[in-house]
């Protein structure tokens, strides 16, 4: 989901190959180290950083990654299971809390299973190699006379075996095997079948611990007042009011803002409320919504710095070609999970415990470490189930305010966010205008392809640093290396600065560029006097996976059946994350009134770890990006966050939703992300499906028809 | 501080809070029912969900006060029958995702139910609306709930 973590297809092969060596190796307890503690069970087997096997055979795989809804708890222990050869029964999980040992622990960009199948298998193979050594050596017979199945080493030669609980003393003590071999995926028993989520019984028994359900002995509670404009500051307050209300504790300044400690939850909520606070509003009370649009319209007529350019799209004569020309506007989002952020710090001396539910454990111990003075492995960081994450909760905002705020107070620390304080004070996907030039010939093909995207950039936020180089710019993801072969294209990009504090959303970029292309593309499209589907395909590489899932999304939806008055559809194409997706949205617009129907869409994920898991992804990406397209779309005024609540950032609802068809294309093709790729064509496809629907072509989100 | 008394999953508790203290604080800060889950805090969007007599209620909405010597049922009593066909049609169906509103999608659902076992489209849309998820599960909670209708689920 996060782009902090992106790498080239360059970087990502380096580390594949890799994996089965040096970088995976990086991540094994050393073989002195197998038995971690003295007086830790000596019949406990850990060849890795992810894998434990007891003597009763169970297997418990460390998710060193964050549990958000994506399924990461299940489709990981399932790539372990499928090498280690055992029933899925014996398999149990641990979240993993912050350890370098680990690698990455950051829950973005789509990575947490395309960056662990590779060291997963290896762990799981791994082990499977030596407890076979280890039965070998027991029955004094060639390691090529024993396989292993269901959690037994059997002998081919006499048919007995050995469980892996029997074996795991011996096993521990073996070397650990180099460059073992991996499954031909045509023999995976566990990966590519509907596993049921490990995680859904305690989630639905009301007994799954969030971070917001996190209790520690000796707790209180806080809250914390923020200033309404960015950048304000704390003058003064007068916590008189706030004292007076029963169960209130303290009341501490911390950097961003005034801290009240109770005994309950909801005596901070009221002791905040109470409280009184003069601010000093910083420089930007005259920001809101209009002035940042202005900012970015004064670009318009600029040029912006050149990041992609094929042909001579500065000089295509027009003449005889039909042009067009638009502006598209994108406004700032929320990422509004239904847990707001939250995080229970207890701050010693010398060290410091945190509950925390977070996407980056390491960030967070991190700059915990760095806010307290203490050693990073002095901050344990533990990491709870997230009430969705979405991106937010990888910013260690809420982290560094619990730990503050204990430090403070010398006690266990349980801080929440209001609704209204995570809807204010978090950080936004940024705003952009969009500036589209584009053409098509007498013959239906576009000739050009042009798109400035001006929009604040995240990483420029960030570093306080104006991109110059075209490889600073950030915010042209998703508009680069388009699928279509058109002779003239330029892309080109302009930062602009705001005050509005930016952050990564769930698939970042890609939550808007590709929905101003493929838009813009259905525009040339229409100009052209072509079917959608067939302008795209015209223009795509005809083996390409793209190529493929758009042609599979076409037959699936029946693209060609004829719809009902007041009804139409729109497609999209999307290549990000190492996936491919198309989708094609059908809605219904009466009286002005959207009704979403169906959504049908196409994924080619490569090799697939759980199908089911990859349907709930593209559900709910469609859910996520479609609410953004309908009712999305935060309020800036005198300098700060107007909107507060579900009330006026509203999400789509049960009523709204449409029916999702998902078909996933098979093979044995390096493995993609599948938690952002459905963001990125669900946006266009229904865009471009009101089009078909009423003429109306929507070039501003959210969607306003009247 | 008033003390209050509530009948909570079949047991009676006994609370020291102030009056205008929400139900769901009650039941999340001093009986650690953590099931209950805050999300809005004004009864918009349906996570914090409990029955109160038999009743769907938004727990961030209900004073202390109104609960007093009132049956309140939370998921954690719910889920003593763990093999309540609504936990069987969500587990069937793989509903939840980061599974934070999913009390409040069940308990709704529920309420629902124990009234009228066999609601209407129009019946389970209008109930069903009130609960917002943000990971979309919509379209696996409705074809939970159709099945659970049809009589489907074991």
């Amino acid at each position: 989901m996060i782009n902090f973590e992106k790498q080239s297809r360059r970087d990502f092969i380096k580390v594949c190959s890799l994996s089965a060596g040096g970088l995976f190796l990086a991540a094994y307890v050393p073989a002195a180290n197998i038995f971690s503690k003295p007086g830790d069970d000596p019949t406990i087997f850990s060849p890795s950083a992810y894998i434990k096997i007891d003597s009763n055979g169970i297997v418990t795989v460390f998710v060193h990654r964050t549990e958000m809804g994506q399924g990461v708890q299940t489709s990981l222990p399932m790539i372990v299971a499928e090498e280690l050869e055992v029933n899925w029964e014996s398999i149990r999980i641990e979240q993993a809390d912050a350890d370098e040992k680990y690698g990455s622990q950051s829950t973005g960009g789509s990575w947490s299973i395309r960056r662990s199948f590779d060291p997963f298998r290896v762990a799981g193979a791994t082990a499977k190699e030596m407890l076979i050594t280890a039965a070998a050596a027991k029955w004094g017979i060639s390691v090529s006379d024993c396989y292993a199945e269901n959690g037994f080493v059997i002998s081919k030669t006499n048919g007995k075996k050995f469980s892996y609980g029997k074996l795991v003393t011996d096993a521990a003590k073996l070397p650990v095997p180099q460059n073992v071999k991996l499954k031909d995926p045509k023999d995976y028993k566990i990966i590519g079948k509907r596993v049921k989520r490990l995680d859904t019984p305690a989630k639905l028994y009301g007994t799954a611990k969030f971070g917001i359900d996190v209790v520690v002995p000796g707790m209180v509670y806080a809250a914390v007042k923020r200033s309404p404009t960015f950048e304000g500051t704390v003058i003064s307050f007068n916590d008189a009011k706030s004292k007076a209300i029963s169960g209130v504790l303290n009341v501490v300044q911390i950097k961003s803002g005034v801290a009240v400690i109770a005994d309950s939850t909801w005596n901070s909520f009221k002791g905040t409320d109470a409280l009184d606070v003069q601010w000093d509003p910083g420089p930007h009370t005259n920001v809101n919504n209009e002035s940042i649009r202005n900012l970015f319209s004064e670009k318009l007529d600029t040029e912006g710095t050149e990041v992609e350019k094929i042909g001579n799209p500065d000089s295509v004569n027009k003449d005889s070609l039909t042009s067009l020309d638009a502006i598209y506007e994108m406004p700032f989002l929320a990422h509004a999970p239904m847990e707001p952020v939250n995080c229970v710090a207890d701050v010693k001396a010398n060290k410091a415990e945190i509950w925390a539910p977070t996407q980056n454990p390491q960030g967070l111990q991190r700059a915990i470490a760095n806010l307290l003075g203490l050693k990073n492995e002095d901050v344990i960081v533990h990491v709870t189930l997230l009430g969705g994450g979405f991106g937010r909760k990888s910013h260690s905002d809420f982290g560094l305010e619990a730990a503050e705020i204990s430090k403070a107070v010398g006690k266990p620390v349980k801080l929440t966010w209001t609704r209204e304080d995570d809807m204010k004070h978090g950080q936004f996907r940024p705003a952009s205008t969009h500036k589209l030039t584009g053409a098509v010939d007498k013959n239906g093909r576009a000739v050009l392809f042009s798109h400035h995207v001006i929009m604040p950039s995240i990483r420029a936020q960030l570093s306080g640093n104006s991109p110059k180089e075209p490889g600073d710019f950030d915010i042209v993801d998703g508009t680069r290396n388009l699928p279509y072969r058109i002779p003239n294209i330029k892309i080109s990009a302009t930062n602009v600065f705001t005050p509005v504090p930016l952050w990564y959303w769930r698939a970042v970029y890609n939550s808007q560029n590709p929905f101003i292309v493929e838009s813009f593309i259905d525009e040339l499209a229409s100009a052209a006097g072509k079917d959608p589907i067939e302008f795209r395909l015209q223009m795509m590489d005809p083996e390409s996976r793209l190529t493929n899932v758009l042609k599979l999304v076409k037959e699936k939806s029946n693209w060609n059946r004829k719809l009902p008055e007041g009804s139409g559809r729109g497609v999209a194409v999307a290549a990000c994350y190492g996936s491919f997706s198309a989708q094609v949205a059908e809605v219904t617009v009466k009286n002005n009134r959207i009704k979403l129907d169906n959504f049908v869409c196409a994924i080619d994920c490569g090799i697939v770890i759980n199908p089911d898991t990859v349907e709930a992804q593209m559900e709910g990406a469609i859910v996520f990006a479609i609410t953004a397209a309908l009712k999305g779309e935060i309020i800036i005024r005198n300098g700060g966050v107007a909107s507060g609540n579900y009330d006026d950032y509203p999400i789509m609802d049960y009523s709204e939703m449409p029916t999702v068809e998902t078909y996933i294309v098979k093979n044995d093709l390096p493995v993609g992300g599948v938690g952002e790729v459905g963001i990125a064509a669900s946006t266009p496809a229904f865009i471009n499906a009101i089009y078909n629907a009423t003429g109306k072509r929507i070039r501003k989100l959210p969607v306003k028809l009247v | 501080m008033p003390q209050y008394s509530l009948n909570v999953n079949g047991a009676k508790k006994t609370v020291d809070v102030d009056d205008d203290t929400p139900l769901l604080w009650v039941l999340r800060d001093n009986l650690q029912l953590t099931g209950t889950k805050y999300s809005c805090g004004v009864g918009i969007c349906g996570t914090c969900v409990v029955h109160i007599n038999g009743h769907a209620e938004r727990s961030c909405s209900v004073y202390v006060r109104d609960a007093a010597d009132k049956d309140i049922l939370t998921i954690e009593g719910l889920a003593e029958n763990p093999g309540h066909p609504i936990f069987k049609a969500w587990i069937d169906q793989e509903v939840s995702q980061c599974g934070y509103c999913q009390p409040g999608q069940i308990m709704t659902l529920a309420a629902l139910m124990n009234e009228n076992p066999k609601p209407t489209e129009q019946q389970i849309e209008d109930t069903m609306s009130g609960v917002l998820c943000r990971c979309g599960t919509y379209p696996r909670i409705k074809k939970a709930i159709d099945k659970l209708v049809n009589g489907e689920v074991k």
